[in-house]
């Protein structure tokens, strides 16, 4: 049942990842990423983390794609023009997609040395997850906060309008 | 219980309360235009039925029957999804909201909320988070310059308050040390004196609580944050292409977010279904659902008398509100709950 869950959602996450490739408007692909977002929240429920679950919807979902959603309506962007393919592209790009993605396969299921691990062992509970937050990982809490600051005083710098200059002071 | 007795029991439950959320939120329509009526010193519906009371019938009927047309350059995907993704998210988060203290038929113990998830109060903000998808793909799907900038503004309204609204809920959770909706409630057990009653407002959560009703307000774009679909503003804001049961399924999903909002509001702030039990064992097992019953429709009330009072908020008076005044005031109930709650202990 667990195994059947975590392949359901694990095909649509995939399947959405896909279709953000695949689409040509880019709304369709902002949509699809939405998908991708919710189908890891689910994903996570399964591993019984349910805090990070549910705030990987409210955050990553439900306000970090509506601002993409947003730029795509302000920016009204349209449908993606098609150029012509490259045919060299097609011929090593197609083998060395599968090659790469045997490859990663491989490596990670050979040196998976843990196995599996039974949905709640880990803790994830909000309690234990704030204490790992703000007792043995302040620090970096507090720089990521400090970062994001940052990021966002530069957002507002770069939107703002330049100042006026003085009026040009008359000769007398 | 088994599998297949707790599935039954699901469906009856999920059949139920959608049932009595979809007549509810057909009869706040009707309660919304009586009273509003009244105010404005007019009858409102009288003539369909004693009171006007079969007046969401005939609305429903006239739903189904008015000619359903799309218009010819919209995004038509879209177009048809938005309706269905606001109602759906306005319904869902019915799944979490307890409705009274567990019963027991035949045996079993059966609580009555469709399912008490230990993370429920985020599955309710996660659910309203989604629910501005809907608001934001009608507007642009629509292809016209009213819904665009309606549904622009909406949404961003509906993501600035979110903040605010989550932050006013954190001091709740301070207190009550779980984000489960049973929990809460019954941290708001019992009286202090034998009647004054130990609702969470009494308990410190003042200031938060009209900090979340104002976010909520605001949330739910309802007087005096509707200026998106004010109708002297953009036409109809991000609905004005819709017609019929589109039109309808944007009109329920703005009602039962009241109604979550609502709920929401009676678990949080004022006890859930605690109130003066009496009497005989079956009255003791139904009186918690009408005291349920009673607060939400005073938060209705009070909705729809704050409708008919006050004027609504220019777009940049509603986004300075939102930002500058109820989001450090929300930080600064959580601070100061933290250092009370932490001096305590």
């Amino acid at each position: 049942m667990h195994l059947a869950l975590f392949l359901i959602f694990g095909a649509i996450c995939v399947a959405g990842a896909i279709n953000l490739l695949v689409q040509s408007h880019p709304i369709n692909g902002a949509l699809s990423l939405v998908v991708v977002m919710a189908s890891l929240a689910v994903e996570y429920l399964l591993l019984g983390a349910e805090f990070v679950a549910a705030v990987q919807v409210i955050v990553y979902a439900g306000a970090i794609m509506v601002l993409f959603v947003f730029v795509i309506m302000l920016l009204n962007a349209g449908v993606e023009e098609h150029t012509k393919g490259s045919r060299v592209a097609l011929l090593f790009g197609v083998p060395g997609m599968i090659i790469g993605s045997v490859l990663i396969a491989w490596l990670l299921l050979t040196n998976s040395g843990t196995g599996a691990v039974a949905a709640g062992a880990l803790p994830g509970a909000p309690r234990d997850l704030a204490q790992l937050l703000f007792h043995e990982f302040l620090l970096p809490f507090e720089v990521t906060s400090v970062l994001v600051l940052i990021a966002i005083m530069g957002a507002v710098v770069l939107a703002s309008k330049p100042e006026p200059l003085p009026p040009p002071e008359e000769e007398r | 219980m088994n599998i297949g007795l707790y599935l039954a029991i699901s469906l009856v439950k999920i059949a139920l309360a959608l049932f009595v959320l979809l007549t509810a939120v057909a009869y706040t329509v009707w309660l919304e235009r009586k009273v509003v009526g009244h105010m404005q010193n007019r009858w409102g519906p009288t003539r369909v039925g004693p009171f006007g009371l079969l007046q969401p019938l005939a609305d429903g009927v006239k739903f189904l029957f008015k000619e359903d047309l799309t218009p010819p350059h919209v995004y038509t995907p879209l177009y048809i999804a938005a309706p269905i993704i606001a109602v759906v998210f306005a319904l869902t988060s019915i799944a979490v909201i307890p409705i009274g203290n567990p019963v027991t038929i035949a045996g079993h113990l059966i609580p009555l909320q469709i399912t008490d998830l230990n993370i429920g109060l985020l599955v309710v903000l996660g659910v309203t988070s989604l629910g501005v998808y809907g608001i934001a793909l009608s507007g642009w799907s629509s292809n016209s310059k009213y819904s665009l900038l309606g549904g622009l503004r909406a949404s961003a309204q509906m993501i600035s308050y979110e903040i605010a609204l989550g932050l006013s809920l954190v001091g709740i959770l301070i207190m009550a040390g779980s984000f489960s909706l049973q929990d809460i409630v019954n941290a708001q057990a019992g009286t202090w004196f034998g009647f004054i009653p130990r609702w969470n407002i009494f308990q410190g959560q003042f200031f938060a609580f009209f900090i979340y009703l104002m976010a909520a307000y605001a949330e739910t774009n309802r007087i005096p944050f509707d200026l998106p679909e004010a109708e002297t503003e953009l036409v109809a804001g991000y609905h004005t292409e819709y017609s019929a049961m589109k039109f309808a399924m944007f009109f329920m999903a703005e009602y039962a977010n009241m109604i979550t909002v609502a709920c929401l509001a009676t678990l949080l702030f004022f006890g859930g279904w605690h109130g003066p039990l009496f009497g005989p064992p079956i009255l003791r097992a139904i009186l918690p659902v009408v005291w349920f019953a009673a607060k939400i429709f005073a938060f209705l009330f009070l909705y729809i008398w704050v409708r008919g009072t006050l004027p609504r908020f220019r777009y940049d008076q509603l986004m300075a509100f939102g930002w500058k005044f109820l989001l450090p005031l929300a930080i600064a109930n959580v601070i100061i709950t933290a250092l009370i709650v932490a001096l305590k202990s």
